[in-house]
């Protein structure tokens, strides 16, 4: 265990609508790193983020970032969430509807504390201009940024993320993954995101979890876990379209229109009366041998 | 025409309305967010001035403030005050009367704001105390609004509380509504009307001043 790291251990009882489950989750993070943690609804993962967060108290565990601890029910040790150096982006954002943009973020400032990083954070999130509107004056995907430019006011150790891409379109949920990349290169927090996006798991994490029913059933990064894998229904599929192509030396260059952004794709020779443009496919990435399914 | 009552009802139902807010926040916040067994209790308690008749309640204070049993003596012994027939008497009797009317639209404005608004400001260093005063409570000031006129209103149509702790001493005791009683016995109907009028046009007024700014408080919240 060094100590730059964040263990966690947890059992606890999950109260579901089918009744009780199970609880158990135990896992470790490199400093810096960000994991994905993904699975269906209801296998307890806003429940084990608010552990982490302290919000909610798990029956057993340990929770220990670097060479601070968090939780240790056998010793009945806890520290408030207040003492816990993290961040937290909730699902509904939770603005605080009487403050302004601005006031949001210094309400977020420890007493006393320099009024800068509350600057940096709006110029940085492209906020500045809004910074006297109320939360029910900007749009979702503004308020997004609020809450994301609010959680890191603090310069959490952890940031947590409660299905931050969820609810808004495509455009700014790849907004928002440029904004949490770029502030993770700047103060080098440690993160986990809640998200169910594969995409997404692979452009932001080194580690992905996939919680299912109270337990973590997977734990790795995303192209061990996702393409590694030898179940066939766990293969990844990438569906996309043909924009364009070019032919260089040793390959076809493709632009194409994956996840709702436009990439480049290589493609080996011979597949180029295959690759017309407007073709649709799905890339299918499994028994780590990516597969070109052409379907028009 | 008399005005002193119609003042006396005025002065009286102002008093009781701020301490009730002051004594309220606490509890509300108890209520709608404490972890203790016997809630149950609490709120059975807190809430029976809605179903018993004001001439219940009356009674038993009367008995508790008088002179003759343990409180109203202890009372009279510590504070040198006498609760019986006296307008202290009369506003600690209008706080137990209409504690319900402050502390339930509160205790309601406060579970109706989503819990991650607490979270959140746990989760950014603040505490509880902080975070009641800076979050909770300016966003849930319709509620606390229409607490403080609700118990403010129905403090201004106690009758039967007063009649049997107060009676009517002019001046001291003698409210608006007690007047009215009064002047109908007497068979003033004239001084009556008017004395009826004035707390009708007055109560009028505000609440209609009030639901007016609940309104505007509401759609600022809305438009987004």
């Amino acid at each position: 265990m060094s100590d730059s790291q964040l263990n966690i251990a947890i059992r606890h009882t999950l109260h579901t609508a089918q009744g009780t489950l199970p609880m158990e989750v135990s896992f470790s993070l490199e400093k810096a790193a960000i994991m994905a943690l993904t699975g269906p609804s209801g296998a307890g993962k806003t429940t084990l983020l608010k552990q982490i967060a302290g919000l909610l108290m798990p029956e057993e565990g340990k929770i220990a970032i670097g060479n601070a601890l968090w939780l240790d029910t056998q010793n009945q040790y806890k520290s408030p969430p207040q003492q816990r150096n993290i961040g937290f982006v909730f699902q509904d954002y939770a603005l605080f509807p009487n403050m302004s943009v601005a006031e949001n973020l210094t309400f977020a400032l420890p007493k006393g504390g320099d009024k800068t990083i509350v600057e940096e954070l709006l110029e940085a999130t492209r906020l500045e201009n809004l910074a006297d509107r109320k939360p029910s004056q900007i749009s979702g995907g503004q308020q997004q940024r609020v809450a994301l430019a609010r959680a890191l006011v603090r310069k959490p150790e952890l940031l947590l993320l409660d299905e931050p891409f969820s609810a808004v379109d495509p455009e700014m949920r790849y907004q928002l993954q440029e904004f949490i990349l770029k502030f993770h290169k700047l103060y080098q927090f440690t993160a986990i995101i809640v998200t169910h996006e594969t995409s997404e798991i692979f452009r932001l994490a080194d580690q992905v979890g996939i919680m299912e029913n109270g337990k973590l059933t997977q734990f790795g990064p995303p192209a061990q876990v996702y393409l590694n894998n030898s179940q066939p229904e766990k293969d990844l599929y990438i569906h996309g379209e043909i924009i364009n192509y070019t032919k260089t030396a040793d390959c076809i260059l493709a632009n194409a229109w994956i996840d709702n952004k436009i990439r480049l794709i290589e493609l080996p020779f011979g597949m180029e009366e295959k690759a017309l443009t407007g073709k649709k496919f799905t890339l299918c990435l499994s028994l780590q041998s990516p597969e070109i399914l052409w379907l028009s | 025409m008399d005005y002193q009552p119609i003042w006396l009802t005025f002065r009286l139902a102002t008093i009781t309305s701020a301490i009730l807010l002051v004594l309220a926040l606490p509890v509300a916040y108890w209520l709608a967010f404490g972890k203790f067994k016997g809630r149950g209790v609490v709120e059975a308690v807190i809430g029976l001035p809605l179903v018993l008749p004001p001439s219940v309640i009356g009674f038993y204070l009367l008995l508790a403030f008088s002179p003759s049993y343990w409180f109203g003596a202890w009372i009279e012994k510590v504070l040198g005050l006498r609760l019986v027939f006296s307008f202290p008497g009369l506003v600690i009797a209008s706080i137990l009367y209409s504690l319900p009317f402050m502390v339930y639209p509160i205790r309601a404005g406060l579970q109706s704001l989503p819990a991650s608004l607490r979270e959140a400001s746990y989760t950014l260093g603040k505490t509880e105390m902080q975070t009641f005063f800076k979050v909770l409570l300016p966003n849930c000031k319709p509620a606390i609004l229409t607490a403080f006129v609700l118990t403010f209103a129905h403090t201004v149509g106690e009758f039967g509380v007063v009649l049997m702790i107060g009676g009517n001493i002019p001046g001291v005791t003698k409210v608006a509504s007690v007047a009215i009683y009064n002047e109908v016995e007497a068979l003033n109907y004239g001084v009556a009307n008017q004395y009826a009028l004035i707390l009708f046009a007055i109560t009028f007024v505000i609440l209609l001043l009030v639901y007016s700014i609940n309104n505007r408080l509401l759609r600022v919240r809305q438009s987004a």
